[in-house]
């Protein structure tokens, strides 16, 4: 009788699977994304690698050494540390971060917007006290700019109600006010001193989500040569919330990693960051051999560092707040191991 | 990387492949990543050829930290080990940019 590993399902519990079952979820895992995304499966090498760390019944994995890789984040801080500068100074000198960011908690740019002075203003203390690179983020958060919450019509609603027209011109006219809104907030903290900008979860709303961040960072990038720009993506797929808009005449609606790391990269961005979510009612290896399927393209076409999202619910990494290191650890490995990937 | 709580997800992806940041030579790296846009490869060997050592010492600890003090790069301290006349940060970070070439 096979022995049972303990291993993780999507949401963090417990489970325990034979080596042939975590086998069998590997493959599971990448034949899912391969036939979502048309791309080709891991191969047989990768696979049985990935099984060796699954198998394991080690509490703890790694990468070998000297294969360790970039870490930058999307929020450094929590409210037991102290202000949010303390937080960032502890990152430094006592978590062995490699960046960290400052980060308002109505992650958002169109809120930070209403309260940038207070934010520049922390960015200059934080510079003054932080070595390591800091660079400031926030959502591009396209909804918000829908009624109730802005001005444009709520395309949310104008869709199931078959008002196609009505809903497209909505996107088109927030695309417009969140682009002004990103680019007037990240130059407010370019200046004030933050080593770089992190577009996070961009494409969460659609493809004019992901529309008004590649805009911005275009023309960040050409008011500021020297900034770093991070666009992270919220999803594997990007919603054709409009299904018509075009960047540099790629249609976004349904692009991929790969995709949406050419399109980041030429607007300007610096880092791209994919991010497949998790299915948290399958294994953290069926998660982690799907989302290294979708996010292996990009990195043949990525001509600026990759980070993928590994943190709560993407990449393989359980979503739970509170995600246990074994699975955590795997992940971890698992993304720099098969993708060689340039961060995480 | 992503949102969690600090033990669960910045310290697990550290131990498990971070550069060590300020503890070695991560932060540089990152620097050249984040600001040029360069793959990682790239970056780790730039940093090396910069501080004088070899790749593989990049994320070790105990020789980057006697590096940093000698370039005043900035460095960690803990309470029995401490270094008042290390740069600030500000002092520290103009030293890194000379360093590495950054605007």
């Amino acid at each position: 009788m096979e022995r049972r590993i303990v291993t993780r399902l999507g949401d963090g519990s417990a489970v325990a699977l034979t080596r042939s079952q975590l086998r069998e979820e590997l493959e599971e895992g990448t034949r899912a994304a391969a036939t979502r995304a048309r791309v080709p499966e891991l191969r047989a090498d990768e696979l049985e690698h990935l099984l060796d760390i699954f198998a394991s019944g080690a509490r703890f994995t790694a990468v070998d050494i000297g294969d360790e890789v970039v870490l930058s984040f999307d929020g450094t801080g929590t409210p037991q540390q102290g202000s949010r500068v303390d937080a960032l100074v502890q990152y430094e000198q006592c978590l062995a971060a490699d960046s960290c960011e400052l980060y308002h908690i109505d992650y958002s740019y169109k809120a930070v917007k209403t309260v940038v002075g207070g934010e520049q203003q922390a960015m200059k203390e934080a510079q003054e006290r932080v070595i390591i690179p800091v660079h400031y983020g926030a959502q591009p958060d396209l909804g918000r700019y829908s009624c109730p919450d802005g001005p444009c019509g709520n395309w949310s609603e104008l869709l199931p109600a078959m008002h196609i027209d009505e809903a497209r011109a909505a996107q088109e006219e927030a695309v417009e006010l969140a682009v002004e809104d990103m680019v007037h907030v990240a130059g407010a903290l370019f200046e004030a001193g933050a080593d770089g900008l992190n577009f996070d979860t961009a494409g969460a709303a659609g493809d004019a989500d992901l529309l008004a961040t590649l805009l911005a960072v275009e023309r960040l990038r050409a008011a500021y040569p020297a900034m770093g720009i991070m666009v992270g993506m919220a999803a594997e797929v990007v919603l054709g919330t409009h299904g018509e808009l075009e960047f540099h005449g790629t249609r976004l609606a349904g692009l991929k990693p790969e995709g949406q790391c050419r399109v980041a990269q030429e607007a300007g961005a610096t880092i791209f960051g994919p991010a497949v979510n998790v299915n948290t009612s399958r294994s953290v290896a069926w998660n982690v051999a799907r989302a290294l399927t979708f996010m292996k393209p990009c990195m043949d076409v990525a001509r600026i560092p990759v980070h993928a999202n590994v943190g709560m619910g993407v990449g393989g990494v359980p979503m739970n707040a509170f995600s246990p290191v074994d699975a955590v650890s795997r992940c971890s490995r698992a993304c720099v191991d098969i993708l060689k990937v340039d961060g995480l | 990387m992503g949102s969690g709580d600090i033990f669960g997800m910045p310290v697990a992806h550290a131990v498990a492949s971070g550069m060590n940041g300020l503890r070695a030579a991560g932060d540089l790296v990152a620097r050249l990543e984040m600001a040029k846009g360069m793959r990682l490869t790239e970056a780790k060997r730039t940093v090396a050829d910069a501080l004088g050592v070899g790749v593989d010492e990049l994320a070790d600890p105990l020789a980057m930290h006697e590096v940093r003090g000698e370039l005043r790069l900035g460095r960690v301290f803990e309470a029995e080990t401490t270094y008042p006349h290390d740069p600030s940060p500000q002092e520290a970070k103009a030293n890194i940019r000379a360093l590495l070439g950054l605007a």
